[in-house]
């Protein structure tokens, strides 16, 4: 049963995230066997292509025409002809911004049942069975996928990247979708060029209204600028205007699972820890020794953020030089 | 033209969650339900839509797919502003089968757009909206966070990563929405609540559509070890801590 995996790339770039769902599409022909087929989307230069090959793809399809930004009803089916091309049973797919534009389409294209945002190779494979959170990440459920076909798409680093020291053939892909049929019309892009990524971040540094005002954040950028990594916040400080909305993390804002994270003033209401709580590692700074955060945290201080954070700019300093 | 707004039924996002006894579904005792919470963002969004005349919409209809127990959250809705509701006789545990039910409704009505939520406080699926989409043959757009009509277009503005993309799509198409959408989800006056009794609320049996994934089994996370905590004047040693024991900095 093989396995096509697709990635994403950014302007011809493969990411971590990248080498995750390759990964991953690996382990999961591990348990069923066959082969793991990359699909590239987009102008991909074949030495950035053939880098998938060390995580396990055994041939990368690369379809070069792609409309001018994401058209999920064009991805879709650019996708869907590359499950009818390999034959493949199950599809990889990140659960990022254009994963879950694109994923639900292919599974209504397929009729292949989707599970999304899953964290873990399946239970089993005959039938398809894997852990999922559900309740916003109160509790998991064990989906069944009752279709002949599956989808599953994987919550950004969750599976650790494997270098398995193999190469991929590249194969130029013709899916036979007209791309200048794109209906989505892209009238304007406003990036932020060279920002670390809040998903992509592997350490997050964020504050709460314990910080007590916008102008407080000079410390925690600080913080963020020593390790490299970005910052984030609670939603009352995004509402506040204190800092702008892309940086709200929690239940409705942006879900994230870094390495580690920072929380610097954060209660910890249980909307917010819904965003943040499959972190590996969370620190609270926190004046109430009773605040709710303490109990989602690994370690803690009971104590002003607003004094914590200048003290752990300077010990990391020391330590890291 | 009407926009649809699809609404989910869900428990209140503060509920402690507990599942029956063979673990296979949610255990409804004391459980608050409420609308979805950016469905009722979306929900907000079309009232303004609506209201700000500049458009040709004339209506929005709220739909939920569920049983009778989710009436109280359409008519929350209706309190809300919408014209009319439409509750699907089904149940709704696999998206397919939901979208399913929805494709339905749009095909025999005259909806311009459809505004589903970027998923539900429930399953978490993120999936209805680009589903129906599929099914229907119509351009979906995610990542939502601001939706204006112009003539038969729509001009949104959606998130991508690292930053946001203002695309627009010919009508009909349905908005997967996100937060940013609406700035406050509205709150129903009195009045509404009262007027809200007597719009229609259409009750419609299911179609025959297939489920594709079928839930086994819920199970809550392992307990976590307890917070391990540092002195406040001792953050050399968290920060040894961290390097040492985590080996995350």
């Amino acid at each position: 049963m093989s396995v096509l995996v697709y990635t994403e790339n950014w302007d011809g770039k493969f990411k971590k995230l990248s080498h995750e769902l390759v990964s991953y599409a690996a382990g999961l022909v591990a348990m069923t066997g066959g082969n793991v087929t990359a699909l590239s989307i987009g102008n991909v230069d074949q030495d950035e292509l053939s880098t998938l090959g060390t995580f396990g793809a055994s041939t990368i399809l690369s379809a070069a025409a792609a409309p001018q930004g994401l058209d999920n009803q064009v991805y879709a089916s650019i996708i869907a002809a590359a499950m009818e091309k390999t034959g493949a049973k199950v599809l990889v797919m990140a659960n990022n911004s254009a994963g879950k534009a694109v994923a639900p389409r292919v599974s209504a294209k397929l009729k292949a049942g989707l599970a999304s945002g899953v964290s873990a190779l399946p239970e089993s494979v005959f039938p398809l069975v894997v852990r999922k959170k559900v309740f916003s990440g109160k509790a998991f459920g064990m989906v069944k996928i009752t279709s002949e076909a599956a989808i599953l798409t994987l919550a950004q680093n969750s599976y650790e990247v494997k270098d398995v020291g193999g190469s991929a053939s590249i194969e130029a892909f013709d899916p036979g979708v007209d791309v200048s049929g794109a209906k989505t019309d892209i009238k304007d892009v406003q990036k932020q060029e060279g920002k670390l990524l809040l998903s992509d971040a592997e350490i997050v540094v964020s504050g709460g209204r314990g910080m007590k005002s916008g102008d407080n954040w000079g410390p925690i950028e600080e913080l963020a600028g020593v390790l490299g990594v970005a910052t984030a916040c609670s939603r009352p400080v995004s509402d506040e205007g204190w800092r702008p909305h892309g940086e709200h993390t929690g239940q409705t804002g942006k879900i994230i699972a870094p390495n580690l994270y920072f929380a610097f003033g954060i209660s910890g209401a249980i909307q917010h820890l819904a965003g943040v709580s499959s972190s590996k590692c969370i620190v609270a700074v926190n004046t109430d020794k009773d605040a709710p955060v303490f109990e989602a945290a690994d370690y803690g201080i009971v104590g002003d953020a607003l004094k914590i954070v200048p003290e752990l700019i300077s010990e990391i300093k020391a330590v890291k030089g | 033209m009407r926009i649809l707004v699809c609404i989910s039924n869900v428990p209140d996002t503060t509920t402690k969650v507990r599942f029956s006894s063979d673990n296979t579904s949610i255990d409804e005792n004391g459980v608050q339900w409420i609308i979805n919470p950016w469905d009722e963002l979306a929900l907000t969004r079309a009232m303004e839509i609506k209201e700000d005349g500049s458009n040709n919409i004339s209506n929005v209809t709220v739909l939920t797919v569920g049983g009778a127990g989710s009436e109280p959250t359409l008519r929350k809705a209706l309190a809300i502003g919408a014209d009319d509701a439409i509750r699907v006789d089904a149940d709704s545990s696999d998206a397919f089968y939901v979208a399913s039910q929805i494709a339905a409704v749009v095909k025999g009505g005259d909806y311009g757009a459809v505004l589903c939520g970027i998923e539900s406080s429930d399953y978490n699926g993120s999936a209805v909206g680009g589903m129906l989409a599929e099914i229907l043959g119509v351009p979906s757009v995610s990542a939502v966070s601001s939706l204006n009509f112009e003539g038969d277009a729509a001009v949104i503005t959606r998130d991508i990563d690292g930053g946001k993309e203002v695309v627009s799509v010919p009508s009909p198409f349905v908005a997967v929405v996100q937060k940013g959408i609406a700035k406050e989800p509205r709150i129903a006056a009195m009045r509404g609540i009262m007027m809200a009794r007597k719009k229609p609320l259409q009750v419609v049996p299911a179609v025959e559509a297939d489920a594709l994934t079928d839930y086994q089994e819920f199970v809550m996370p392992e307990p976590k070890a307890p917070c391990k905590m540092v002195e406040a004047d001792n953050v050399k040693e968290l920060v040894n801590l961290l390097m040492n024991e985590a080996k995350v900095l």
